[in-house]
């Protein structure tokens, strides 16, 4: 085999929806047994071409060589025929079927009856997850397995289908860090087997760690292909961003001048096992990191605090005045925010327009008696899409057609209308492309600088540091450090103290 | 870009109006000789479609907020029997308020033990659907009660209002008062966001329970409101009455667009979904098709279109 010869090779890509041209002539080769991270921002156009290797979109011009021979893909079977597996974000398992029955869903073993042959397909998947490496019980429900099992199980799904292409969207975004690690131990084993993998992240530690070579998309456009060790991550950024002076992500501190008088105060917090006992004081122009890792009772709090969750104990002051927030109602009425980790989910109401899910937070100020008033509606949407860059920029369109970044803008949006006083922040930047999460983190601090407050939670430590001007650990429901950001010296410090290692 | 957009939504959205021109021409042109086209019984089409109407109004704020109401022929039908039970034995002002006491109960009723309790909307309202129709057949022994008091019939029935037919106007207020709610008031947006993500409501500061009380109570009371149209235009109130409306109220909403899973809501979609069905009905029955001929046809014809109206 010559180290030219490429497996995947997508030559002269181009494809528009409804005459925008979303991918305009891109190359994009992976050569045997590589890892080939696919980069850009949301949008760029890195989905459009995955989707294309995979059958999903046929393409507008262009053609693609499947190790070497000219190929057209129309369906997820003709890809997988060509042994192009994909991983999905959002898994495609059935969570109550086993490890066996998932690996070989649609591709079932029979016996001479016509009857699922159960025990070959276990024996079956010991082998696929032997090959592997990993120990996991193949009778197991997938429902019972942690995020990473079960990604790990996608993958061995996809190999057991004969994948020699395998798609990677975005595969740590969920996984802790241990889990991170198993799951690079078995991708370097596959590619040890030949296999080649398309690593699509917005994570530059884990593609300097894992990938050998990266493709850079920006509106369309290939704009940059080299082996890794020869890119430093500032080319990348640039590349990606398309702007010239990359602002890092940098600390800039309060700007405003600090006061004695607390615009929040929790007292005595307590939520079932989870929060235990949490007091703590936010200043005005002051943003607050809640660092710890998943599971230590940050998501709790916050929940607590805004009403979705009942307190078993605790006060929370406003500007000095002991308030009682039973439900969000009543959080809202206090000047509480609340930004949900999951967008998705909790955030948004995907099949709404812009528009419609702006106004479901800001019904009561955008009507009279309960009648809407559509001219002050439309001024406030139109307000908030020029300030908050929302791309396309046009208020009917339903959400779920605009890219992450966007939709994230669009609930930051529809919060800072309420005109908070107190933001609470959940991950807000999961998922998010570097250019608007550094636009996001921009307009945290000119919240703050506003004489309001920020609470943040973030598990992206380089996030807390560069925005935050006080951070509290929180280890097992309880706080277990308080630092000021002077204090810490840089990412790995934050870490240690997060883990428990060092203080 | 924009223009294939545009064309896209153009078509699903008005997909009822083009189902109802296209109808109403066949019958036109199929039943010209049978009087379809005849003023007296164009308007009898909007007379009988009246308490159908009004109905999938309330039913389109249900569906809008994800639940289900199959109570509501039945609360019709207990509502015309208690009416005119009352009637009979105290007086104008007894009898409406007695018909309108039902629609409150049977909606209370509903309406907690689907937020409060957390019972599936549609088993509730199953349930309370058989509870509905027993209580009026066992109040009345299966009879009829006839209704003599004229103000009363006048008033939800066979009366006009100037040269204005009083069903036409019950239709019309209905109308006017859904579409002004869904459309312009907060209620309608809590409602349309309740039912299109329950949990982003919550968190928005929506008080998702309350709106799926109040949705379930409007649809009772409406639904009430319908059984005194039926009392007034039939005279007499009877524990059949409304029996199987539940279905055409579902289907006129379904067919005017509405999505079944909730998030979205057309009222005048519903309006025409609600004489599509009473086009069909007429013309059936104008055709002089047998009972049974017509009940096939009918299913078939709203299986047809609501799979054409549905969104992608």
């Amino acid at each position: 085999m010559s180290s030219n010869f490429n497996v995947v090779e997508m030559i002269g890509i181009s494809k528009s929806f409804f005459g925008v041209k979303v991918l305009d002539s891109v190359n994009f080769s992976v050569s045997p047994g590589e890892i080939h991270a696919l980069a850009g921002e949301n949008g760029a156009g890195k989905s459009t071409l995955m989707k294309i290797l995979q059958g999903v979109y046929t393409l507008d011009a262009g053609e693609i060589k499947i190790a070497g021979e000219k190929v057209s893909i129309h369906s997820f079977q003709d890809a997988r025929k060509l042994g192009i597996g994909m991983v999905f974000q959002e898994f495609s398992l059935v969570p109550e079927l086993s490890v066996a029955q998932n690996i070989f869903l649609d591709r079932e073993h029979k016996n001479k009856f016509g009857l699922f042959d159960e025990k070959r397909t276990i024996n079956q998947a010991k082998l696929v997850m032997e090959e592997l490496g990993l120990d996991i019980d193949v009778t197991a429900k997938v429902s019972t397995l942690g995020r990473a099992y079960q990604q790990l199980t996608e993958i061995a799904k996809a190999i057991a289908g004969e994948a020699k292409i395998l798609i990677l969207d975005e595969p740590t975004a969920s996984l802790a860090k241990e889990e991170v690690d198993a799951l690079f131990i078995v991708l370097k084993q596959l590619t040890a087997r030949g296999v080649s993998i398309i690593y699509i992240s917005h994570r530059m530690d884990e593609i300097y760690r894992i990938c050998d070579q990266i493709t850079i998309l920006r509106d369309g456009k290939k704009i940059a292909v080299s082996k890794l060790n020869e890119i430093s991550a500032q080319e990348i950024i640039a590349h990606i961003t398309g702007r010239k002076d990359v602002e890092m992500l940098s600390h800039h501190g309060v700007s405003i001048a600090q006061t004695k008088d607390p615009i929040f105060e929790a007292e005595r917090i307590q939520v079932g096992n989870k929060v235990n006992d949490i007091s703590f004081k936010l200043y005005p122009g002051e943003i607050l990191g809640l660092a710890g890792l998943m599971g230590s009772g940050r998501t709790e709090l916050v929940r607590a605090i805004f009403g979705l969750d009942k307190k078993d104990n605790g006060k929370i002051k406003i500007e000095g005045n002991e308030v009682t927030i039973k439900n969000p109602q009543d959080a809202m009425k206090n000047g509480i925010a609340f930004i949900p980790e999951d967008r998705r989910r909790q955030g948004l109401v995907m099949e709404h327009s812009v528009k419609q899910n702006i106004l479901a937070t800001n019904l009561s100020s955008l009507s009279h008696l309960s009648f809407l008033n559509f001219s002050k509606i439309n001024q406030v949407v139109q307000d908030a899409i020029t300030n908050f860059e929302v791309r396309p920029a046009e208020p009917n369109r339903e959400v779920r057609l605009l890219s992450g970044g966007n939709q994230q803008k669009v609930v930051i949006a529809k919060w800072l209308a309420t005109n908070p006083k107190i933001v609470l922040m959940d991950e807000p930047t999961v998922g998010v492309d570097i250019g608007t999460k550094v636009d996001i983190m921009k307009l945290v601090r000119s919240f703050a600088d506003e004489g309001k407050a920020v609470i943040l939670i973030s598990s992206e430590l380089p996030e807390l540091l560069s925005v935050c001007d006080r951070i509290l650990v929180i280890r097992k429901g309880e706080i277990a450090e308080e630092l000021d950001r002077k204090e810490v010296k840089d990412e790995d410090h934050l870490q240690m103290i997060v883990q428990g290692i060092m203080k | 870009m924009k223009l294939t957009n545009l064309k896209k939504i153009d078509l699903q959205s008005t997909l009822i109006y083009w189902m109802f021109a296209v109808i109403f021409f066949f019958f036109a042109i199929l039943l010209k000789d049978d009087g379809f086209l005849q003023s007296n019984n164009l308007l009898n089409i909007f007379r009988q479609t009246a308490t159908i109407t009004v109905m999938a109004v309330a039913m389109t704020f249900v569906i809008s907020a994800a639940e289900i109401d199959l109570s509501i022929g039945g609360v019709a039908g207990l509502t015309s029997v208690v009416a005119a039970l009352m009637l009979r034995d105290h007086g104008l002002i007894q009898g409406i308020l007695g018909g309108l006491a039902i629609g409150f109960i049977v909606g209370t009723l509903n309406g907690l033990l689907v937020s409060r309790i957390g019972i599936p909307s549609f088993l509730v309202t199953l349930g309370m659907q058989g509870v509905a129709i027993g209580f009026a057949a066992f109040i009345t022994n299966y009879y009829p009660i006839p209704i003599l008091n004229d103000t009363f019939n006048r008033f939800f029935g066979s009366g006009t209002i100037g040269w204005f037919p009083g069903l036409l106007f019950w239709s019309f207020v209905s109308v006017v008062i859904g579409w002004v709610v869904l459309t312009k008031t907060t209620f309608g947006r809590r409602v349309l966001a309740t039912g299109g993500n329950r949990d982003a409501a919550e968190f928005n500061g929506i008080n998702t329970k309350n709106v799926k009380f109040q949705v379930m109570l409007i649809s009772s009371v409406v639904a009430s409101i319908a059984g005194l149209l039926y009392a007034g235009r039939l005279q007499t109130g009877r524990y059949e009455w409304g029996a199987g409306d539940e279905l055409s109220a579902i289907a006129a909403v379904i067919l005017g667009g509405t999505s079944l899973f909730g998030g979205n809501g057309r009222i005048v979609g519903t309006f025409f979904g609600a004489l599509l069905v009473g086009l069909i009905n007429n013309g059936l029955i104008l055709a002089g098709l047998p009972v049974s001929q017509q009940q096939i046809i009918r299913g078939v014809i709203i299986i047809l279109a609501v799979a054409l109206a549905k969104k992608k």
